[in-house]
């Protein structure tokens, strides 16, 4: 698994790479928390995730209501296969806004 | 895809015993990766032995258990531990701790394996509980769950982890028709989802051919047959029918044998 960060207009762009699930979701949640605590907006980008476990989303919950609490946003950008059906599977698909890539958001 | 290669689980001419009593004959079995396994049998015939072997609880009288090729009762302790995280079991009662809380007890794997934020074990933790329909039952203790309840509890802290393998022992015994159906939509999401290889341990037909993949039917001790769905349902062995059509054995007797039996006590 590997992250890193790019932008997108105003936004700070997450990008998560290959699996996040226990040995290494702390590490996620410590970036994801920082840019909001910068006061970002974070779109994270799920194109090249081949699995996320529930800690990795667990911490885009709490991602989204960290934003939620200083007006920011969270979305989640390209969610498809495995990581998608887990959204689905633990309704948090109602719960996030997703988009189908980050070019999709335009301001 | 082979057999070979997706083999998870192995299960090579196993025999296990209490005392002097036989329970278990040869028995060979294979679950493959991502599969939704289902163990059949009636009461007593070997069935929670299996799984017992199967977990490393019971060491076999004979015969080995590979699981990822590792032969579990040879590899060393901090081998099968590693492997033992990636499993999880949901035993029949729900086995929670009394003393502790719904939610303390969901949390335990995590707080003992992880160095997780306590942040994160919450959210962990209520997502597993919505996902068993229990939400805000997380500082209810044990005692105050119903048995539907307690297994579904039993089934939150088995895949807290997101293990790979899940053992599940009587998913639908004592819960109501709806819940039970419930419950086999469940298993079936979360293999869906999470890609996990499933082993069921049940005596009802129903839930058997809604959830397996294949199904092994277990009769004192052996295995009878191992087949999809439909092949247990065309299957003609006369003891896989009774099992079907819920007919009572009809056991020979040996007179002798039971006069023996009688007289001087079970050999």
């Amino acid at each position: 698994m590997s992250f890193d960060c790019s932008d997108h207009l105003h936004y700070k762009v997450l990008h998560l790479t290959g699996e996040v699930d226990l040995s290494n979701s702390t590490k996620v949640r410590r970036c994801l928390l920082d840019i909001l605590d910068r006061g970002n907006s974070v779109i994270v980008d799920f194109s090249k995730l081949t699995y996320i476990d529930s800690s990795g989303m667990a911490i885009l919950v709490e991602g989204l209501n960290t934003a939620n609490k200083k007006e920011l946003s969270l979305t989640i950008a390209a969610a498809v296969g495995a990581p998608l059906q887990v959204l689905e599977l633990t309704r948090l698909n109602q719960v996030f806004t997703l988009v189908d890539s980050v070019t999709d958001i335009k301001e | 895809m082979s057999s070979l290669d997706s083999a998870l689980i192995e299960v090579n001419q196993l025999d296990a015993s209490y005392g002097d009593r036989q329970v278990l004959k040869d028995i060979n079995l294979t679950v493959n990766k991502g599969e939704i396994l289902v163990i059949m049998g009636g009461s007593g015939s070997g069935k929670s032995t299996l799984l017992k072997n199967m977990l490393g609880l019971m060491k076999p009288a004979a015969g080995e258990i590979l699981i990822n090729s590792m032969d579990i009762n040879s590899v060393n302790k901090s081998e099968l531990l590693k492997l033992r995280r990636t499993m999880g079991v949901a035993f029949q009662g729900g086995a929670l701790l009394s003393s502790m809380s719904v939610g303390d007890n969901i949390k335990l794997p995590l707080r003992q394996h992880t160095d997780l934020d306590e942040n994160t074990i919450s959210i962990m933790t209520r997502l597993k509980l919505e996902l068993m329909n229990l939400a805000g039952f997380e500082d209810l203790m044990p005692s105050e769950l119903s048995g539907g309840m307690l297994k579904r509890a039993g089934l939150a802290r088995a895949v807290i982890m997101d293990p790979k393998i899940l053992f599940f022992d009587e998913p639908s015994a004592g819960l109501d028709p709806v819940t039970s159906v419930e419950l086999d939509q469940l298993i079936l999401e979360l293999r869906k989802a999470m890609n996990m290889t499933i082993i069921v341990v049940t005596h009802e037909l129903e839930s058997a051919f809604t959830i397996a993949d294949r199904i092994a039917v277990l009769f004192d001790g052996e295995v009878v047959i191992t087949g999809t769905v439909d092949e247990i349902k065309n299957c003609t062995d006369e003891r896989v029918i009774n099992l079907i059509n819920r007919s009572p054995r009809k056991v020979q007797i040996d007179g002798e044998k039971y006069l023996s039996r009688l007289t001087k006590g079970a050999k």
